[in-house]
């Protein structure tokens, strides 16, 4: 693996190459592509990757046809800024920089892909679609026929010499999890030099490179929706599409919504509902039904899950399990991580959760880890189907 | 490293930098009364003179501005503004399709917010404007014309234009014609007077002067409404204090670069016939670009089938050489050249084009250094290409 985790940040080796010692125990020679978002992260992580002796080259993704649509400051990775930060950076680094335009694939493999899936009464995670189909495998893919060996990027997660891939030391800014799709092939080709680094430690580490962004705030929310505002985006692109919103237990009709697609599992809030509960408790989503366009609430235990059916299954910690393993999972981007037993089944896999889990929505990913004292070990994810 | 990009900017020659940093070190604002000020206004004048002889042009007639885009924009914004003030028929703009962007989206502007109506003349495959086209454009209402504009050299596929005889059209019905020849100016012979042309762009830093000066010849008897105002200099038509080091230093880069123009031009298309024949030979299936024969002499320019232009300039780049995709980019991406696709090219071909650009510094190694490079460059590109076309 090109990692930088794992036996720390002088282990590099690549699977099937003779590494060549640089005659101080480094390996060096390798050809790497840093995506280069304008963040800090990003930043950082091309400069790791430099400093350990890796050739690299500098690539901003042009995500967006028209930069000003995408959302404007320091809070998304699309802008004009953006773009000038990331060539700032590759310059105080002295690498070559280039940007990629990607806005065609993006569009159609993230943004499209967000709005069908919301259509389809799922709940998307365009964050881990960009890796799955964008940096990880379009980028990826142009990266090595133009020669490159790896492409580098600001995540925090740890990838080791063993090939695995684990959570960040910094646990509140672990994105294992949005990583956790990405085939064992398409990790032998990554690198995440954070990973052995708090955020702390790693603007610190911009500041003392000189590197203009080591402030910059971090980027939240979803690049593409201009204004933060998900629900106005998707009403924008499906149009109004009036709906019962119906209480789960008697069935009875207890609102109106302008569209289902706006309802997530487990939200509360915005639910336009006619009458309280007779127990006067708030209630939640349970579920979307786009077949019917009808919303589904009912009280917070109703959405307690404790098992949860998952298709298309990736497997990187090891080989397909056959029998049922005992792990840890996670159901969606930072939240809660529960025991659970992990069971294949046909094409898909599913888990019995040791403890209830509330707001787990289908088309999120439930990603597998077993825990262990060097980071917690990603075994494989799959996509919540129910 | 092998610079391949003279097109896009050229070395300022010896003379024209010593030239730029003996008058730097001299104070005096050419408007000023006093002996500085006088001193400073005659390295102007002396410079404008210059400038006026190597164009075959009067001294009356050339406008310092601040480059190319400036000029382009005055000429074209100006022109149609005083015309139309003057007569408010002339609502029309004619020029082709394959202008720099500094006239082209200065007419689109003029097209959005003054209303104008724009002809856009069709080129041929070579990129070729035809002076039959613009009589045709021209029979129908000449008089509705404010004015045409269309260059004298592509910037992009090098073809040259017959300009001469684009300007007797225009003549004819008695509507001035504006040429873009900042790619010309030093590469072909170019003269204002023996052209016919009313208005002509030409800028510093694309013949071996400083970046940020540039001229517009513009002749006595075309009016022109200002785009900057100010201080009333250069004949009231562009505002702005002098910048008298940065003219000075172009009316040198000019006067040599014309002087040399044909010496210059002989040795370059040498140059350039060898980087054209060795890129066929190593690359077969690449395309020539432009007028094989009416180009400039500097420049050869390709579509390399099934690669991206991006992705051969990035390999090249990794080399140490420098060379361009030749269309112009917006945030630092490369769009697809509105100049191939108006010469019939479909946005494949457009997209795997690459431009090699040769100046007075140019090397036979630095053509060697090329054809060494791009087999590899344009096998690995390839592979990129397919995989982005499979998805």
């Amino acid at each position: 693996m090109l990692g930088f985790g794992g036996g720390g940040r002088g282990g590099y080796a690549r699977p099937g190459t003779t590494a060549v010692p640089d005659g101080v125990g480094k390996v060096v020679g390798v050809r790497v592509l840093a995506a280069m978002s304008g963040g800090v992260d990003s930043a950082v992580a091309a400069a790791r990757a430099a400093e350990a002796g890796h050739d690299v080259t500098g690539v901003h993704l042009a995500l967006a046809r028209n930069p000003q649509t995408y959302r404007t400051g320091a809070r998304g990775c699309c802008t004009l800024e953006d773009s000038r930060d990331a060539r700032r950076a590759a310059d105080v680094l002295g690498i070559p920089f280039y940007v990629w335009d990607m806005a065609e694939r993006f569009q159609a493999d993230v943004v499209d892909d967000f709005v069908a899936e919301y259509a389809a009464g799922r709940t998307p995670n365009p964050c881990l679609r960009c890796n799955e189909k964008i940096k990880f495998a379009a980028v990826l893919d142009r990266a090595v026929a133009l020669g490159f060996d790896a492409v580098v990027t600001g995540h925090h997660a740890r990838l080791g010499a063993d090939g695995l891939l684990r959570r960040s030391v910094d646990l509140a800014k672990d994105q294992s999890y949005v990583l956790g799709v990405l085939t064992r092939e398409q990790l032998s080709r990554s690198m995440f030099p954070l990973g052995d680094s708090t955020k702390t430690q790693v603007r610190a580490e911009a500041t003392r490179r000189g590197l203009a962004v080591a402030d910059k705030p971090d980027s939240h929310d979803i690049c593409f929706v201009a204004d933060g505002d998900t629900r106005g985006f998707l009403a924008q692109r499906l149009g109004a599409a009036p709906g019962d919103v119906v209480d789960g237990d008697t069935g009875e009709v207890v609102g109106r919504h302008t569209g289902a697609y706006a309802y997530t599992v487990g939200q509360r809030r915005g639910l336009h509902l006619d009458r309280p509960a007779p127990d006067g408790r708030p209630r939640y989503v349970l579920s979307i039904t786009p077949k019917t366009n009808t919303v589904t609430v009912g009280p917070a235990e109703a959405l307690a899950v404790s098992q949860v059916q998952a298709r298309r299954p990736v497997w990187i910690g090891g080989p397909r399990p056959a029998d049922p393993v005992e792990c840890e999972v996670q159901l969606r981007a930072h939240g809660d991580v529960v025991p659970a037993t992990v069971a294949v089944t046909g094409d898909g896999l599913r888990a019995e959760l040791h403890q209830p889990v509330r707001g787990v929505a289908a088309g999120q990913a439930i990603v597998a880890y077993r825990p262990d004292p060097a980071g917690d070990i990603v075994l494989g994810s799959a996509t919540i189907a129910a | 490293m092998a610079y391949l990009d003279h097109a896009a900017t050229t070395p300022m020659l010896d003379v024209a930098l010593e030239a730029y940093v003996a008058t730097a070190r001299e104070v005096g604002n050419a408007s000023a009364l006093h002996g500085a000020g006088r001193q400073a206004r005659r390295r102007v004048e002396e410079s404008r003179e210059r400038v006026a002889a190597a164009l075959g042009a009067r001294p009356a007639e050339v406008i310092f501005t601040g480059g190319g885009t400036e000029s382009d924009n005055l000429a074209v914004k100006g022109i149609f503004w005083a015309r139309r003030s003057a007569d408010r028929r002339r609502t029309r703009v004619v020029s082709s399709a394959v202008e720099h962007h500094a006239v082209l989206d200065a007419v689109d502007w003029l097209a959005a917010q003054e209303e104008a109506e724009v002809s856009w003349l069709p080129v041929d495959a070579l990129g070729r404007v035809s002076p039959q086209q613009l009589r045709a454009e021209l029979a129908a209402a000449a008089d509705q014309v404010a004015v045409i504009t269309t260059m004298w050299a592509s910037n992009e596929v090098g073809t040259v234009q017959p300009v001469a005889e684009l300007a007797a059209v225009a003549a004819e019905h008695g509507v001035p014609l504006h040429t873009d020849a900042i790619q010309a100016v030093g590469q072909v012979a170019v003269d204002f007077a023996a052209s016919g042309v009313s208005a002509l762009t030409v800028t510093g830093h694309k013949l071996g002067g400083p970046a940020g000066v540039g001229a517009l010849v513009l002749a006595r008897d075309v009016a022109v409404t200002p785009l900057l105002h100010g201080g009333g200099q250069e004949r009231d038509v562009r505002s702005g204090t002098l910048d008298t080091a940065g003219i000075v230093a172009f009316a040198v880069a000019l006067e040599t670069a014309v002087r040399h123009q044909q010496e210059y031009a002989a040795r370059v298309a040498a140059l350039r016939d060898d980087l054209v024949t060795r890129v066929r030979q190593a690359v077969p299936e690449a395309v020539l670009n432009g007028d094989p024969d009416d180009r400039l002499p500097g420049n050869a320019h390709f579509s390399f089938p099934g690669c991206a232009g991006d992705a051969l300039l990035l390999l090249l780049d990794a080399q140490g050489i420098a060379c361009s995709t030749g269309s112009a980019c917006s945030a630092g991406v490369a769009q697809p050249s509105h100049v191939l696709l108006a010469m019939g090219a479909d946005s494949a071909r457009a997209g795997s084009s690459l431009r090699f650009t040769l100046g007075h510094t140019s090397t036979p190694e630095e053509v060697d250094a090329l054809i060494a490079a791009l087999p590899e460059a344009v096998d690995r590109a390839r592979r990129a290409g397919s995989l982005s076309a499979s998805r």
